[in-house]
């Protein structure tokens, strides 16, 4: 049955598909024309260079990134206590609660924006650096509640109940004990966290102002008006920081955790 | 461990999602039921009555369903493939369909921009195939808003199903083709049917995730192709009209809890009959 031509046929055309397009892009980085071409014409790294020198893909690579650790920080902070509770016995409204933390993945992107922008920044009046940031500690929160979990769930809690009847508090054992115990899931729950909050779009839009932008923001008003490989060139250097993360990922949860 | 103290730890995740998700939301929905006196729901019949909108929504639902469709049919095989593959070629196939996943969408549509555009690929090649005289547009129809949601989405769908997958055992096939089934019938009678839980998870996120895209719609479907997404956001930040960014906001969360539900619904009466 794996072997039949038809299937193998179908499955090379799908990753054609899959893989084709992100190559091109890759290729079209390298051109040393003017315009957008494939086969690109020439070789050089012309477009590698305008990209560092735009000041507006600068500061916003600055901010999409300033905004994706320190979200993923804050719900680091807040969700690690909530996931340990969430895995321990079961209780009244266990369900509930996870449905709650898990809810702003459910909530179309766009809908998310226009809440945070009316909320946040029309009615409490914060910053827009403020509310962006906020909005994405909500966004992040159920990939960290959901990693982080399933590492929990993997943790045989009787070395936590050992430490605490040879005498350590419960702080103390969950520090020394459990939190050891399920780093990488922590350091798996910062990636995924990192990258969704990144590469947020639908959210963002709604939450950007003078001066303040991510770089998909920008890159988005950026290909509505201009057409050249300026935009390959940052693609490339986006592509490379996912596979270093999908490399991260796969050392400590494993990429097998994607089709959980 | 008492459950005051399980409670305590669940308290700062829970004001913040409470407070920074849910009131926001229920600010925008609950003055779109205010009326004169009491509850009314005028608004959404307006919207429901409106052909412009209703043109939207039946753009918006077409596109989400016919990318479903072409990510069923892709997906299936291409799992299964991926599922019974050796540990090594598994490993590669699943990163080649996560790479894209965890990639930027605005870097994913662009990359059709490229392939689509009035000089991009398909274009120089037919044109130098002299299939055509002269460049036909490929980009800001609808047509490029699906293929750009099938690139977004496929990887999901495969993904969510190669679980699913693993768990055929191969004796059942080989037993099925014993009989005498050849492979397409072994396929269609055998895997196919198994991996419809795999298969319910996967639709329930291609169609809840195309319904709801903004990016891929504003890049490659152009002004005339309205989704809903791109109309909030127009709606909202470009004419102010935050009345109908919140009404539209409602139809959105309500159609895309609605398709949950059903087909989850659909998904357990599966469960029970043992499939």
């Amino acid at each position: 049955m794996k072997n039949n031509k038809i299937l193998v046929l179908v499955v090379i055309l799908v990753y054609v598909f899959l893989c084709g397009p992100l190559l091109i892009i890759g290729a079209t980085a390298f051109n040393s024309g003017n315009i957008m071409s494939f086969p690109p014409k020439g070789f050089s790294f012309r477009w590698f260079a305008m990209v560092f020198q735009s000041e507006t893909f600068m500061t916003t690579l600055g901010i999409s990134f300033q905004v994706a650790v320190l979200a993923t920080l804050i719900a680091l902070i807040i969700g690690i206590p909530a996931a340990y509770a969430l895995s321990r016995k079961n209780y009244r409204g266990k369900n509930i609660v996870q449905n709650i933390f898990i809810s702003p993945i459910i909530v179309p992107g766009v809908v998310l924006g226009f809440a945070f922008f009316r909320f946040l920044i029309i009615k409490l009046q914060f910053g827009v650096f403020l509310s962006l940031l906020i909005g994405h500690v909500i966004i992040v929160i159920p990939y960290i509640i959901r990693v982080i979990g399933s590492s929990l769930d993997n943790l045989d809690f009787s070395i936590e109940e050992a430490a605490v009847s040879l005498g350590a508090t419960k702080l103390r054992a969950f520090f020394l004990i459990v939190l050891p115990n399920i780093t990488s899931g922590v350091i798996a729950a910062f990636m995924l966290a990192f990258i969704n909050s990144f590469n947020n779009v639908p959210a963002s839009l709604f939450l950007t102002g003078p001066g303040v932008s991510t770089l998909p923001i920008s890159m988005m008003s950026y290909v509505e008006y201009n057409y050249d490989p300026a935009i390959s060139a940052l693609s490339v250097i986006l592509m490379a920081m996912t596979v270093l993360i999908m490399f991260i990922i796969e050392k400590t949860l494993g990429l097998s955790h994607f089709t959980k | 461990m008492k459950a005051k103290s399980i409670y305590l730890l669940l308290i700062p995740g829970l004001i913040v999602v409470v407070f920074f998700l849910f009131v926001p939301i229920l600010m925008i929905i609950v003055p779109t039921l205010k009326g004169d006196q009491g509850i009314t729901l005028s608004r959404y019949i307006i919207f429901f009555k409106d052909a412009y909108y209703m043109s939207i929504l039946m753009r918006t639902v077409r596109i989400g369903i016919i990318t479903t469709l072409i990510c069923i049919l892709l997906g299936v095989p291409v799992s299964y493939y991926v599922a019974k593959s050796s540990p090594k070629i598994k490993g590669l196939l699943l990163a080649a369909a996560i790479f894209p996943q965890l990639t930027d969408s605005v870097v994913r549509s662009f990359a059709w921009m490229t392939i689509l555009g009035r000089n991009g690929i398909v274009n120089s090649l037919l044109v130098s195939a002299h299939l055509f005289t002269e460049p036909h547009m490929f980009l800001y129809t609808e047509s490029a808003i699906i293929v750009g949601s099938v690139y977004l989405f496929l990887p999901l769908m495969i993904i969510s199903m190669v679980g699913v997958m693993d768990s055929i055992e191969d004796d059942l096939v080989e037993a099925a083709e014993s009989l005498g089934a050849n492979k397409v019938v072994a396929f269609f009678k055998i895997i196919f049917p198994l991996s419809v839980p795999g298969m319910i998870v996967g639709s329930v996120l291609v169609f809840t995730g195309t319904f709801t895209a903004y990016t891929t719609p504003q890049l490659l479907g152009g002004n005339k192709n309205t989704v809903l997404a791109t109309l909030l956001y127009q709606k909202a930040m470009t004419l102010s009209d935050w009345t109908q960014a919140s009404v539209l906001s409602m139809v959105m969360i309500l159609i895309t809890l609605a398709v949950m539900f059903s087909i989850n619904k659909v998904a357990s009466r599966f469960y029970v009959r043992g499939v």
